[in-house]
């Protein structure tokens, strides 16, 4: 697919595209009417904290609904391909999770800022370890705060500590959840033609030849290494 | 979850790690209250250093703000006037100098909600309910006394043995400083014996009454009366 001179490469379809975004929207909702409700100066601030809960609660219900209706519907085939391929870790992606993160790739940083750039989000498949990380904690977020947010709401039928053990979890579990999406934001806007495929849908081939060689390989039926390394783009 | 030939040669490391977060957000559900303790004794020492107020972010050791109502109520410091009347000799008025003028109690007592959280050690300093209404004259067949706060619904009641308590305080000072509007500030009741939902905040008024009160806002919906903490509400809460 080639239009203004770009070779574009589909990465993520219109059903995960709004998979993505509504997910992205309710954990806003959820974000600020937490910090509403949590942090005391903008608790005094905006008050009406029966109504903040409340929204709280039908934003946090919703969460499951989405992921649902992107997974069972008749437009589902590329999310469980992707789906699959994010729960599934080859050898270096392993590699780089024992690294703590630091090590991906095959070699020693390049030479160029551009090469050392590229090093730093290349991944062989279609996901990098860290997006596979990122995916796995996010659904492991939704169901923890999902399951102690019901227990807070509903507390009647369980053990008084529970309530107790849920607000634990719960406040904790948010707050790693916090940092863990920051990271997320700060990573996608390191990396903007990842970014930008969320949004239009498409990288250039450039990007996907250089970040992910053998995703590269296995959608265009092309080799991804070049005669010359990575050049700078600043160059 | 479909696993397509070309992705099957690899650790289903994702499905480990929800399952693991799953499992730990289970364990921390039912454990979480012994954990809390352990974690808020662990770092008392670190959070009662903190100079940065960051610490105060942590879900540790820390109030939780359950306001009835929309806004926060505010009254300027100057301004406040604490009214005692009821079956009193003569209705006492007392603004903010006055109250601190009153011989202080100091207490250091833990604040314990009825929801499971815990603030340990919090220095409190006030007059007791029973020295102001003694400065008011308590008519004899007084029975109970009932509090109201400036936030326009919320009111508590105690019986008179329990509102004479030495550590039932008229609150202006909470951990070394002016009580924060936030809290209840200028000034809040703090019955130190019972769950938190007992101690008013933004308390402007002290009623002395012949019969037995009206049940406060919570004892209204459901909630016991008598809030002693770990004896009452089906809770076994250490005493604070």
């Amino acid at each position: 697919m080639t239009q203004h001179g770009v070779e574009r490469l589909a990465r993520f379809d219109g059903n995960e595209r709004l998979l993505h975004w509504a997910n992205a929207v309710l954990f806003g909702v959820l974000m600020v009417t937490a910090a509403a409700l949590y942090l005391d100066p903008l608790a005094a601030l905006i008050g009406r904290r029966a109504t903040v809960r409340q929204i709280h609660v039908i934003a946090g219900l919703a969460l499951p609904v989405p992921i649902l209706a992107a997974l069972v519907g008749p437009w589902r085939a590329a999310l469980r391909r992707d789906w699959a391929e994010l729960a599934r870790w080859d050898a270096g992606d392993r590699r780089w999770l024992r690294s703590g993160g630091r090590a991906y790739g095959d070699g020693p940083p390049g030479p160029s800022d551009h090469a050392r750039h590229v090093l730093r989000f290349r991944a062989h498949g279609k996901f990098h370890p860290g997006q596979k990380l990122n995916a796995a904690a996010t659904l492991g977020f939704i169901g923890v705060l999902l399951g102690t947010g019901a227990i807070m709401r509903w507390f009647g039928p369980f053990p008084l500590a529970w309530r107790t053990g849920a607000t634990f979890v719960h406040d904790w579990t948010a707050i790693v959840a916090v940092v863990v999406v920051a990271g997320h934001i700060r990573m996608a806007l390191a990396d903007r033609p990842a970014m930008s495929s969320m949004i239009r849908g498409w990288v250039p081939a450039d990007w996907a030849r250089q970040h992910r060689p053998k995703w590269f390989e296995t959608e265009t039926g092309r080799p991804a290494a070049e005669a010359n390394p990575p050049h700078d783009s600043s160059s | 979850m479909p696993t397509p030939a070309a992705s099957s040669d690899g650790a289903p490391i994702g499905r480990r790690v929800v399952l693991a977060m799953l499992g730990l957000g289970a364990l921390g559900i039912v454990t979480g209250s012994k954990v809390q303790r352990g974690l808020e004794w662990a770092l008392a020492p670190i959070l009662a250093r903190d100079g940065s107020g960051l610490a105060g972010l942590l879900p540790v050791s820390r109030f939780r703000i359950y306001s009835v109502t929309g806004q926060t109520p505010l009254r300027d410091a100057t301004t406040y006037r604490l009214v005692v009347d009821g079956m009193v000799d003569s209705t006492l008025e007392l603004n903010l100098a006055d109250l601190r003028a009153l011989p202080p109690t100091r207490l250091v007592r833990d604040f314990q909600c009825v929801t499971g959280w815990r603030v340990p050690d919090v220095p409190w300093v006030g007059v007791t309910v029973g020295d102001l209404i003694d400065r008011a004259g308590v008519q004899p067949g007084a029975v109970g006394v009932r509090f109201y706060s400036y936030d326009g619904l919320y009111t508590e009641s105690l019986t008179m043995e329990q509102a004479r308590r030495r550590d039932v305080l008229v609150a202006y000072d909470m951990e070394n400083r002016a009580v924060p509007p936030i809290h209840g500030g200028p000034v809040r009741l703090y019955v130190a014996p019972m769950y938190g939902y007992k101690s008013l905040k933004w308390l402007e008024r002290i009623e002395v009454t012949s019969q037995t009160p009206p049940v406060g806002y919570w004892a209204n919906r459901g909630y016991d009366q008598d809030a002693w903490v770990g004896r009452s509400n089906g809770r076994r809460d250490e005493a604070t």
